[in-house]
């Protein structure tokens, strides 16, 4: 089990396993209000990292800055050895990295087959001259594609709902088809922004389940959740913001324990602080 | 809930066509285009337009219909609005006048390559820089280009000024063999065997448009084909998917820049092809045959026939072509009526006469589900 890391520094990755993302000093400003206040952390190749926090802690700006969506003010993001830099948002799902989104974002006049292949397309290259003359790298492309998204919709088992528009499926569909269009693009790392929202115990146990399953096919996973019991349930380690800032990281059980964490959650009395 | 029995939508014209044999299919699109191409020679009582020569009002409407599918990529397909698609039509037909009659003599062939090639890269010239703002810059950025290539025409000594260009060549002809046409005496059809009725096929000449129609006839089949195959592609998702989220299609590895930049040079590929068709059709140009308004005609046919449909996009040509044309005897009440069909139009049919696919089964689904819903609550009461 990996131990509790003190918020050092460019820290050598822990012997436990190679690092496939490092946050550093990351800070995120809009204006005024610091969203971010250098959160460092690392996410190891093969694991189940856990972020959580109480409400408009920086969770969600937190997995904008690793995909790209907002610059880091100041600090950078490392991914698989490469510092993130400047890159456009498909260069970063290029590299490996995959989300979902809070608030699910299909494309909803698609099937759910269309959604996946959009996702598969991500490592296609053919474009007009192979599309018009159907040449072999198009059929090839179009071959490997649709098994990915067979496999994928599969999977999430959603086989029976392939060809309906994405805007129809249930709610639960939805969030299980956004997971396959993000892993149609084959990451190294998946981020999950709250998939269980809106779930009941059932889907909840299916869905950890399922994120067990993604890991063993040989994907890290970022997993923002509110949910305590799964994310107790299935991280590997566990990473707390409050107020921009990170509080503590460490396996679930320090996590549950520690007194900075319940504090932030239960609020403190305000002659204790 | 999803396991309540699903009831079978009625099937609608799309699904009894799928199920057809494909021999079926290829005969019957096969004898669409036949007819087409006879049309002009059949003089059919109703639809040919009795105040205008049909041939050339035909020649007229298939030009509309191909810039439609042309500005359809752009707007249908990529969701860009383009306010200045005339720009590009503008660029292949004073390449054509320029190259062809003003300062050369170049093969009309290699004009067509020219034309294509120059309005290409202003599309990419002007959508590098343009692509990256949002919406509404977009419309007021191209609406901006349109106006600045007529003014440049206007003002620039080298391309005549208002003077414009004539004697812009025609494509060179191939008399293959010459079709008659039809006099219509009540209901019977005799066949006009008069001396210089027959259409030559290929002949383009001063008289008779028909071959002109006929030429654009097969390059409209020819991008048809092209567009369909593009939209079952790599491409055609990427652009589907940018339009509906465009952040979401980024974060799942589409570069949407690149796909609206693309749409945005095919786009013009097709506009200036259909510009160069034009002059050498016309014969001669100025800067009055690229106003604004074109734009906005161009714009009416793709909307009007409904935004992402290519069969939407030819209907919409035909309809702003052809409907104003065919009730000239209206003198100018007609562009009121014109105008009040539009209005009645957006008002009763806001996605277009032919809606997309994507449209059709959304409200098919739509459908389905409120039907369910309704059993259900039938069911509890």
């Amino acid at each position: 089990m990996p131990e509790l890391t003190k918020d050092t520094e460019n820290t050598a990755p822990a012997p436990s396993g190679r690092a496939l993302l490092t946050m550093e000093d990351v800070t995120l400003k809009f204006g005024g209000v610091v969203a971010l206040n250098e959160v460092s952390f690392e996410i190891r190749e093969g694991e189940i990292l856990g972020l959580i926090g109480p409400n408009g802690a920086g969770k969600t700006t937190c997995f904008n800055a690793l995909t790209g969506v907002y610059q880091p003010t100041s600090g950078r993001v490392v991914f698989d050895g490469q510092p993130l830099g400047k890159r456009k948002r498909f260069q970063i799902n290029r590299l490996g990295i995959a989300r979902t989104f809070q608030n699910i974002r299909l494309f909803g006049n698609m099937t759910a087959r269309e959604n996946v292949l959009v996702g598969a397309d991500s490592h296609h290259r053919s474009g007009v001259v192979n599309s018009l003359f159907r040449l072999p790298r198009h059929r090839r492309e179009t071959r490997e594609g649709n098994r990915t998204a067979d496999e994928l919709l599969e999977m999430m088992d959603l086989t029976h709902r392939a060809d309906d528009l994405a805007r129809n499926l249930s709610y639960g569909e939805q969030r299980r088809l956004e997971i396959a269009r993000a892993l149609a693009t084959r990451p190294k790392l998946l981020c999950l922004d709250e998939p269980a929202a809106g779930f009941n115990p059932v889907e909840k146990q299916r869905l950890m389940d399922l994120i067990r399953k993604v890991r063993d096919m040989g994907n890290t996973v970022l997993l923002i959740e509110h949910d305590m019991r799964l994310v107790m349930g299935v991280t590997d380690r566990i990473v707390v913001l409050e107020f921009g800032r990170k509080i503590a990281e460490g396996a679930p059980a320090e996590i549950r324990d520690n007194p900075a964490v319940i504090a932030a959650y239960l609020g403190v009395d305000d002659d204790a602080s | 809930m999803s396991t309540a029995t699903q009831k079978a939508p009625k099937p609608t014209f799309a699904d009894r066509w799928a199920a057809l044999p494909k021999l079926v299919q290829i005969l019957v699109w096969v004898l669409i285009a036949v007819f087409f191409f006879v049309l002009p020679l059949l003089n059919l009582p109703i639809v040919s337009t009795p105040d205008a020569e049909f041939g050339s009002v035909l020649a007229s409407v298939a030009n509309y219909a191909l810039v439609a599918l042309g500005l359809n990529i752009v707007l249908g397909y990529a969701g860009l609005l383009d306010l200045g698609y005339v720009g590009f039509y503008a660029i292949g037909a004073y390449t054509v006048g320029v190259g062809g009659s003003l300062h050369g003599q170049i093969n009309w062939f290699v004009l067509i390559v020219m034309a294509v090639t120059i309005s290409t890269a202003s599309g990419l010239l002007l959508g590098a820089p343009t692509l990256r703002v949002r919406g509404d810059y977009l419309a007021i950025v191209t609406l901006g280009f349109g106006e600045i290539i007529r003014l440049t025409a206007l003002n620039t000594e080298w391309l005549n000024q208002a003077r414009g260009i004539t004697g812009i060549p025609r494509p060179p002809s191939s008399e293959l063999f010459g079709l008659p046409s039809l006099v219509w005496d009540g209901a019977t059809a005799k066949v006009d065997l008069g001396e210089g009725a027959k259409s030559i096929f290929l002949k383009f000449g001063l008289l008779d448009a028909v071959p002109y129609y006929w030429l654009a006839l097969i390059v409209i089949i020819v991008v048809l084909f092209a567009d369909r195959l593009l939209q079952a592609s790599r491409v055609g998702r990427a652009w589907e998917a940018t339009r509906e989220d465009e952040e979401a299609a980024e974060l799942n590895g589409v570069p949407t820049f690149r796909f609206k930049l693309l749409a945005f040079a095919l786009g013009a590929f097709v506009g200036g092809l259909s510009g160069a068709l034009y002059a050498s059709r016309i014969g001669a140009i100025n800067p009055d045959s690229f106003m604004i308004q074109l734009s906005m005609m161009f714009l009416a046919a793709v909307v009007i026939g409904g935004q992402g449909n290519r069969w939407g996009a030819i209907v919409g040509g035909v309809v702003v072509a052809y409907l104003p044309e065919r009730f000239r005897e209206f003198a100018d009440f007609r562009i009121v009526v014109f105008g009040l069909l539009l209005l009645l139009l957006a008002n009763f049919r806001p996605q277009g006469l032919l809606p997309p696919r994507r449209a059709r089964r959304a409200r098919r689904a739509d459908a389905a589900t409120a039907g369910l819903e309704g059993t259900e609550e039938g069911a509890r009461a």
